[in-house]
C-alpha cells in the first residue's frame, strides 16, 4: 500500500546487522536490505545502485567479548566480497581503529581494500585519540575534506554529506558539528532541489538516542534545520553499535551496528561499555535484524534473525 | 593468661583507634579510580602541591583533559594511570574527551 502513492516516502531497511548494511538507492529512495539476499533487491526494483555502511570495526579492540576485532571485520569484507552485486563503494562510519594507532588504521585499510571498493570515511571519537588529536586521521583519510574532515559528493543523483561530530567534544556535552562545519553545510546544500535525496552520514547519532551516555549531538537540531526542506533525508551512523531507526518529516535516522561488539540497549546497565555475550553467542548478538520503515504513521516491522541460524 | 587477654584487647582498641585518626588527617584521596564511564570520585579536594592519579579500570579508552586545558592524559587504555601534580590553588574542571559526558572536578586548597 506504500508502494503507490507514498512510493517516495517508503523505505525499507533490512540490515544485516553484524558485519554490514547494503543501501540500495532507487528514486528517490534509500534502504538497506540484507547482503546475504542482496539479489532479491533486482526483483523488487530498486537497485539503480547500491552502496554499503560498515561502521565501528575497533580495529585493535582485542576484549570481552570480542578478542579480535580485526577478525570479525575480515568476516566482514568477506562476505562484502562476495556479493552477487556489486555496491558502488562503502560508508565507513567511524571508529575505524580502538586507539588511533597506526598499525590499527593500516590493518583496517589492509582488510578493508579487500573489498575492493572506494571507500569513503568519518572519523569516531576513537580515531581521534593520536597525539594531533585528530591530525592522523586527516592525513590518511582527509586530503579531499574540508575543517575536521567533512565533505559531500553526488552519486546516481544523491548527494552524499559527510559530517564530524566528534572533534573539540566539550565537557558535559554529546557529539559536535560546530558553528564553522554548519556553515559549510548551509552553503553546500543552498541551491540544490528539494527533490535531491540527501544521505548524510556521520558517526554519533543526529538525534538524541540517550543524553546520559552522550548518544547525541548538541547541535544537530541547526543541521536538521537546514535539511528540513528536502524530500528525502536519510542519516546513517554508527557509535552505539545497535539498529535503531527514528523518523522524523521525511527525515529517516538509522544507526549501525558494530562488526566488533555489541552495546546495551539505551539505559540498560550501568554504562554503555562493550556488551559481554558468551563468545558462542558474539555472531548472533550481531546476527541480522530486519526491519520494514513504511513512513505516514504505520508502525515500525522489525524482525531480528541470528547470523548463526 | 587473663592478663594476656587484657593486652590483647588493648592492642585492637588502639589499633582501631589508630586507624581513624589515619583516615581523618590524612589529605582527601588522590587517587580517582574511572570505572562504569564515571570518575569515581567526582570532586577531590586537596592542598597544593598534591599529585592526582587517575586510573583507568575500565575496560574502555578514556581520557583526562582539564577543561581549562592545564592538563591533558594522553588516551588511557584499562589499567592506565594519569597523575598530574597542582602547584596553584584553584578548581580544577576536567572530563573524558572521548566520553564527555564523564565530568569531574579537583580543588586545590592553598596550604
Amino acid at each position: 500500500m506504500g508502494d503507490q502513492p507514498h512510493r517516495r516516502r517508503f523505505l525499507e531497511c533490512m540490515g544485516w546487522a553484524g558485519t554490514g548494511l547494503l543501501w540500495t538507492a532507487g528514486g528517490g529512495v534509500v534502504s538497506s536490505i540484507t547482503l546475504d539476499t542482496a539479489q532479491a533487491a533486482a526483483s523488487r526494483g530498486i537497485q539503480p545502485f547500491s552502496f554499503l555502511q560498515v561502521s565501528d570495526s575497533h580495529i585493535g579492540f582485542a576484549k570481552d567479548p570480542n578478542p579480535d576485532a580485526r577478525a570479525t571485520f575480515r568476516e566482514a569484507v568477506a562476505k562484502i566480497r562476495a556479493l552477487p552485486v556489486k555496491p558502488a563503494f562503502i560508508l565507513h562510519t567511524g571508529d575505524i581503529t580502538q586507539l588511533s594507532k597506526d598499525q590499527e588504521f593500516d590493518d583496517a585499510d589492509q582488510i578493508l581494500k579487500e573489498a575492493g571498493l572506494t571507500v569513503f570515511h568519518v572519523p569516531g571519537e576513537h580515531d581521534m585519540l593520536d597525539e594531533g588529536n585528530g591530525a592522523a586521521f586527516l592525513a590518511r583519510y582527509g586530503k579531499d575534506a574540508l575543517g575536521d574532515g567533512w565533505y559531500s559528493f553526488d552519486h546516481s543523483g544523491v548527494h552524499f554529506v559527510a559530517l564530524v561530530n566528534v572533534k573539540a567534544l566539550k565537557a558535559g556535552g554529546m557529539g559536535s558539528l560546530g558553528a564553522a562545519q554548519l556553515t559549510w553545510l548551509q552553503n553546500d546544500l543552498a541551491g540544490r532541489s528539494a527533490s535531491t535525496p540527501i544521505v548524510v552520514f556521520t558517526h554519533i547519532p543526529l538525534w538524541t538516542v540517550y543524553a546520559d551516555w552522550g548518544w547525541g549531538t548538541d547541535d544537530a537540531a541547526q543541521a536538521m534545520t537546514l535539511l528540513k526542506r528536502f524530500g528525502s533525508v536519510t542519516v546513517l551512523n554508527g557509535h552505539i553499535h545497535q539498529v535503531l531507526q527514528k523518523v522524523e518529516g521525511n527525515v529517516a535516522f538509522h544507526t549501525a551496528r558494530s562488526t566488533a561488539f555489541p552495546q546495551p540497549a539505551p539505559g540498560q546497565g550501568p554504562a554503555p561499555g562493550p556488551l559481554k555475550v558468551p563468545a558462542g553467542d558474539l555472531h548472533a548478538a550481531l546476527g541480522v535484524r530486519t526491519v520494514s520503515l513504511i513512513r505516514g504513521g504505520e508502525p515500525l516491522a522489525v524482525v531480528d534473525s541470528s547470523l548463526a541460524a | 593468661m587473663f592478663t594476656v587477654l587484657i593486652r590483647r584487647t588493648s592492642v585492637m582498641v588502639a589499633a582501631t583507634v589508630v586507624t581513624v585518626i589515619v583516615g581523618a588527617a590524612a589529605p582527601a584521596p588522590n587517587v580517582v579510580t574511572i570505572g562504569n564511564f564515571t570518575f569515581a570520585a567526582p570532586v577531590v579536594t586537596v592542598p597544593v602541591g598534591t599529585t592526582v592519579t587517575w586510573v583507568n579500570g575500565d575496560d574502555v579508552p578514556h581520557t583526562v583533559v582539564a577543561t581549562d586545558k592545564s592538563f591533558r592524559s594522553k588516551v588511557l587504555d584499562t589499567d592506565e594511570r594519569f597523575s598530574f601534580t597542582f602547584t596553584r590553588a584553584g578548581t580544577y574542571d576536567y572530563f573524558c574527551s572521548i566520553h564527555p559526558h564523564m565530568t569531574g572536578k579537583v580543588v586545590v586548597k592553598a596550604s
